[in-house]
């Protein structure tokens, strides 16, 4: 019945309780109580705060900046950045541990035994390609760091 | 209020630097921010420090309000975040919907207070003292309702729930309001008729 006093009901629940509130007295009843509560609610006074609060709220924001919106801190450039950096990463392993591989030794063909072929400590006791990885690693967080450092400034200047 | 501005036209102005354009959103948002923070903190002090706290918060953020929500709404939402922080802070206990206990404190001293209440005939103030008598998770979905003009769907999004929960807390809130009052208020209620 609250959903019928607020208009939330739909149009079969609506000739439902009308219907009910013609025919059956105690739904009668009871819509009139609820109706009343309604009203005494619509007609409820909001709490006020003291005569000072907007005062007091401007005096508070004017040693206040807007921040900028979320969304700006959040570049999309800089995940793709950071994906891509990742990714290549990732690839350039792959290409020369798949190059260091034997492919004509071996009768399988199979995924699995040309995997195990692979020597991985091969791969990663070499110490130029220990050297790339270290160095690739420590280029992209230095250009990551400088990339959001000039953000962070920009943002200062335009707040 | 401004004539004509409405709650976008403000915030555009204001987000292109004109900060007294504010004022006008505290003018006539800081009654409902400030009864929605008593209704859960249950302290005047209290409720203005938060209620200034939400103005001051949602100014800072303000380029976050998308307009994909009434201004009223994203407000709300800041209002009842900070109040339910301020209670953890300090430690005060947010009585749950079926906590009846916390209260019972309240019901005695409205018992008590009756004879006073009884001269105050006024039809407003008997609802806003019913609902002060009611749980702050009650207290606070009416106030939405009714005085926030938010619809269930805003009420669920300011309260983090679903939509039906909101609509069970709203029809809970009543039901136990309508109790308070014919406990509490009934001779004043045959009175007013």
């Amino acid at each position: 019945m609250w959903e019928y006093i607020d208009g939330l009901s739909s149009a079969e629940e609506k000739i439902l309780i009308e219907n009910l509130l013609q025919t059956q007295q105690e739904w009668g009843k009871k819509y009139n109580e609820l109706l009343e509560v309604n009203s005494l609610l619509t007609s409820a006074e909001l709490d006020a705060p003291s005569m000072r609060f907007t005062k007091n709220v401007m005096e508070e924001i004017a040693k206040q900046h807007i921040a900028p919106a979320t969304k700006s801190y959040i570049n999309k450039n800089i995940i793709w950045g950071i994906g891509i950096f990742f990714i290549s990463l990732i690839v350039s392993a792959l290409i020369y541990g798949f190059s260091q591989m034997d492919w004509s030794s071996g009768g399988s063909n199979t995924i699995a035994d040309n995997l195990q072929k692979v020597d991985f400590s091969k791969i990663f006791n070499n110490t130029w390609v220990n050297a790339f990885f270290v160095v690739n690693i420590i280029l992209g967080l230095f250009l990551l760091d400088a990339y959001l450092s000039n953000k962070k400034k920009k943002f200062r200047k335009e707040a | 209020m401004s004539a004509g501005f409405n709650d976008n036209e403000i915030i555009s102005n204001v987000l292109k630097g004109n900060q007294a354009a504010y004022a006008e959103l505290v003018e006539k948002y800081s009654s409902y921010v400030f009864s929605l923070c008593i209704k859960v903190v249950r302290s005047r002090e209290d409720a203005e420090e938060i209620a200034q706290d939400v103005f001051v918060k949602a100014y800072k953020y303000l380029a976050d309000f998308k307009g994909n929500s009434k201004f009223s709404t994203w407000l709300y939402t800041i209002a009842n975040n900070t109040a339910i922080s301020f209670l953890r802070k300090r430690k005060l206990n947010v009585a749950s919907l079926d906590n009846e206990k916390v209260f019972e404190t309240a019901d005695m001293n409205a018992g008590h207070n009756q004879v006073i209440m009884a001269e105050q005939k006024s039809k407003a103030n008997m609802v806003t003292k019913a609902i002060n008598m009611l749980n702050p998770d009650d207290a606070a979905i009416i106030n939405l309702f009714y005085k926030g003009e938010q619809t269930l769907e805003e009420i669920a999004m300011i309260l983090g729930i679903e939509t039906n929960t909101a609509k069970v807390r709203l029809h809970r809130a009543r039901t136990r309001l309508k109790e308070k009052m014919e406990t509490y208020f009934s001779h004043e209620v045959k009175d007013l008729n």
